[in-house]
């Protein structure tokens, strides 16, 4: 056995719920999964090859051929299409001779495509060896492709220098900007690192519970479970080995604020979880963060190797005898769905990132089976921030029902993207103001998985209560075609990202987007339009909320914006053949050397 | 202490014991809600769906959810009729199943589903998929024009040491069915057949032997699927 792949085995222990672990370093460390070495995995870990396949297969940043010394992952989300994508693409394929999803000039670069990679603020955006490289032009392309054909690493390719704050660490390293426009209670450094730690020590898990409850905290991912709730639920769980996981690995193209936190405010966060595992009883904490996010690892991992030389981490924690927690980070491997907090702890477990069946919640029957916490990288910065200052000061901002501040990620036609942190309560129009937006024709809030509104809906406000959301925005100008750019991108993304467990979001997506594709062709007919509400109810019944929000895109474009769907259908015609005599004769005709006489 | 509790399907009341799923607690009392992808005795995993039931407004899946004391599970309803037979017909199109040429043709559960729910023909376009058959293992044929996903063969077919033989391969629309070539080479003659049996359509099926059972004696020929259950009443 190659000796890199035993090794690499040991490190891990041969267990195989660090499965995803060993295939990162494989992946890594030999460019590829060769298939001798999913056979060597297989049976070092005693299972089939087919399991191994089966996790490998799911990520789509395992592969199982070379990828290139230099291998491109060029996004192709919607904002990065709107700020010029295809001509960044385009000038890869000239100036390399090859197209995406190949490897050319000798096994040196490798061209592919990914889902959004968290840079929609400084986009076109591509990571080069898990390097990320923004701001992209067709300039720029080719000389990058100069400068990998020059051997130079992807260090020595940077133009621009590093990005501000953290970005330039030396463990970091990146051009990436942080554009933090505007701080609030979360991000306003007012606090010392280990401050919330020092007080929680102080006091019982359960006071530390009640002070969080009292803040009236709401879960930052989106789906605003109560935070202190959640908490309180997992610590009463009979079983006591117990886990805290903070989920970063924000997919959900347009979103971009937990990257300039795990930036800026790594202590915070970690320091989130310290209070967390401390209020739910647990020892271990598990930092899940996306692939996309890699160039942050070293950094991350020297904030954690600080924390424990302050004793704000490790055993006896801030001097309280019996206080031992501790925090591994563990990447994902291009998943959208395991932002889903079981799918991501199936993932954690060295799984294909498939979210469980519930109940049982993961509260009660998490990681391992282990009564478990997922909170997003948001929930856990802003907990310290209320153990700093008090639930009374931080439920007396906001609204009623939704207490604080949120991170928006805003990107798309305006002229300041970048992370904003407003209170609850904030209206669209003042958030298009806020970032000098105007001529805006929709909306996308919370994603694709949220909803696309338009101008009469923009005195709505930010708020459980009116329009809850993970934070993502992206604006849209008159000159957008809503449907054809921005529907239709979005539908794949959801079919590209989708586990395919449940047969509803693995095939409703594709059926709609058939449907959808027909009529911005010009060949859909009124009923068209009927159907896909219609059908597009049905994914409302899958496992997870991906799936049951899988096609919001047609649906929420269907109620906002029906009109651009009505424009492109015959509205006379009950039924339109998709059958194409000519085309279909086409070959035969060839063959003989006729011309379709249709 | 008797550990029954009572709930409601449609409105009539019920009795079970407490925690087992509905879809078991169910069919003991003669109500029939249909599966695919459950099987009796085994960790359920709610995939196909098509046990959606609606429990306090919100849909829930029969195979997964745990009995609660005074639950109201609404079942056969038009709304959740209509979700079901929308599943079927997905999972029609999303293959290639042609019925007459198919060796489980009467013991095939989709099919026997598809008439349950009255399918004419699917309301969503064929998608016509090139999927292929996999015919290089001595014992089985895995036909994955046929398969619906439902992982039946996953969970259950094991080999002695508790190994995969079948396994996911991919995601989202792409996702297959792989069978471990190792393995399905070592295949017993038994499992072979319990993989068949396991199999709710016919995408795996015993090499060199059909039609044991002639067309017209099969399972679903003369009754609908779920008969047998609501005979229990």
């Amino acid at each position: 056995m190659n000796s890199t792949v035993q090794q690499i085995i040991n490190t891990y222990k041969k267990d195989r719920f660090r499965l995803m672990d060993m295939l990162i370093d494989f992946q890594e460390e030999l460019g590829f999964i060769s298939k001798e070495t999913v056979k060597d995995l297989a049976d070092q870990l005693d299972i089939s090859t087919v399991d191994v396949e089966q996790t490998l297969s799911f990520y789509h940043f395992f592969t199982t051929e070379p990828t290139g010394k230099y291998t491109v992952y060029l996004n192709d989300s919607v904002v990065a299409k709107m700020m010029g994508q295809e001509e960044v693409a385009k000038a890869f394929e000239e100036e390399l001779g090859c197209n995406f999803g190949q490897v050319c000039e000798d096994n040196l670069i490798g061209l592919f495509a990914t889902s959004d990679i968290g840079m929609n603020d400084q986009e076109p955006a591509a990571l080069i060896n898990n390097v990320p490289f923004t701001k992209l032009t067709p300039f720029r392309v080719r000389e990058l492709v100069a400068d990998m054909r020059a051997g130079k690493t992807v260090y020595e390719m940077y133009t621009e220098g590093y990005g501000g704050g953290n970005n330039k660490s030396v463990l970091v390293r990146s051009m990436v900007a942080n554009h933090i426009r505007r701080i609030g209670p979360v991000l306003l450094n007012d606090c010392s690192p280990g401050d919330a730690i020092k007080k929680i020590v102080q006091i019982t898990p359960e006071a530390v519970i009640e002070e969080v409850k009292a803040s009236k905290i709401r879960g930052r991912g989106g789906a605003g479970f109560p935070t202190g709730l959640k908490w309180e639920f997992c610590r009463a769980a009979v079983e006591k080995e117990r886990y805290i996981f903070c989920n970063a690995d924000e997919g959900e193209p347009g979103t971009f604020k937990d990257r300039v936190l795990l930036t800026e405010c790594p202590e915070m966060i970690f320091e989130g979880m310290v209070i967390g595992g401390y209020a739910i009883g647990a020892k271990k904490g598990i930092l899940y963060l996306r692939y996309e996010y890699k160039y942050l690892g070293k950094f991350l991992n020297d904030v954690l190797f600080r924390m424990r030389g302050n004793n704000l981490l490790g055993e006896n924690i801030a001097g309280l005898e019996g206080f031992n927690f501790d925090i591994r980070i563990q990447f994902g491997a291009g998943a959208y769905v395991c932002g889903e907090e079981s799918a991501l702890i199936e993932s954690t477990e060295g799984k294909r990132g498939e979210p469980r069946d519930r109940p049982p919640f993961p509260v009660e029957r998490g990681y391992l089976d282990k009564p478990t916490v997922i909170n997003n990288v948001e929930t856990l910065a802003t907990v310290v921030k209320i153990i700093n200052k008090g639930s009374e000061w931080y439920s007396a901002l906001g609204t009623n029902d939704s207490t604080g501040s949120k991170l928006l990620s805003i990107s798309g036609d305006c002229r300041f993207p970048g992370v904003y942190e407003v209170e609850w309560g904030f209206s669209i129009d003042d958030m298009l103001g806020m970032v000098g937006a105007t001529e805006v024709q929709a909306v996308q809030v919370g994603g694709p998985s949220g909803a696309l509104i338009g101008p009469d809906e923009f005195s709505r406000t930010i708020s459980y209560a009116d329009l809850a959301t993970g934070g993502a925005m992206i604006i849209f100008g008159e000159q957008r075609d809503l449907l054809k750019d921005v529907v239709l991108n979005f539908m794949d993304f959801f079919i590209e990202e989708s586990c395919g467990s449940c047969s509803t979001c693995r095939n409703f997506p594709v059926i709609l987007r058939r449907t959808l594709k027909r009529i911005i062709d010009g060949k859909g007919i009124r009923k068209d339009i009927d159907d896909m509400e219609e059908w597009g109810q049905i994914p409302r019944v899958s496992r997870c909320g991906l799936g049951q929000t899988c096609t919001n895109p047609i649906l929420t474009s269907i109620k906002n914006f029906r009109h651009l769907y009505e424009d492109l259908v015959d509205k006379d015609e009950d039924y339109v053949s998709e059958f194409d005599l000519s085309t279909a004769v086409q070959e035969s005709c060839d063959f003989v050397g006729r011309i379709p006489n249709i | 202490m008797s550990n029954k509790i009572k709930f409601k399907i449609d409105g009539v009341t019920c009795e079970a014991e407490k925690g087992q799923y509905i879809v078991d607690a169910a069919w003991e009392n003669g109500i029939y809600i249909p599966t695919l992808c459950n099987i009796p005795g085994i960790k359920p995993q709610g995939s196909c769906r098509i046990c959606t039931v609606n429990i306090n407004g919100r849909p829930m899946t029969a195979c997964t959810t745990p009995l609660l004391d005074g639950m109201e599970i609404e079942n056969d309803i038009p709304e959740i009729r209509e979700i079901r037979k929308a599943i079927i017909e997905s999972l029609f199109v999303e293959g290639n199943h042609f019925c007459p040429a198919c060796e489980k043709s009467g013991n095939c559960m989709l099919q026997a589903l598809a008439y349950r729910f009255q399918m004419m023909a699917p309301r969503f376009p064929y998608s016509f998929p090139v999927k292929g058959v996999d015919a290089s293992h001595p014992k089985i044929i895995k036909d994955q024009n046929r398969c619906i996903l439902c992982k039946r063969c996953i969970k259950s077919i094991k080999d002695e040491d508790g190994k995969s033989i079948f396994a996911f391969y991919g995601r989202g629309h792409k996702l297959r069915v792989h069978v471990d070539p190792e393995l399905a080479d070592k295949l017993t003659d038994e499992l072979a057949q319990k993989a068949m049996d396991v199999c709710p359509v016919g995408s795996i099926l015993v090499k060199e032997k059909g039609f044991d059972v002639p067309i017209g004696k099969r399972a679903y020929d003369n009754v609908p699927i779920g008969s047998d259950i609501e005979g229990n009443k």
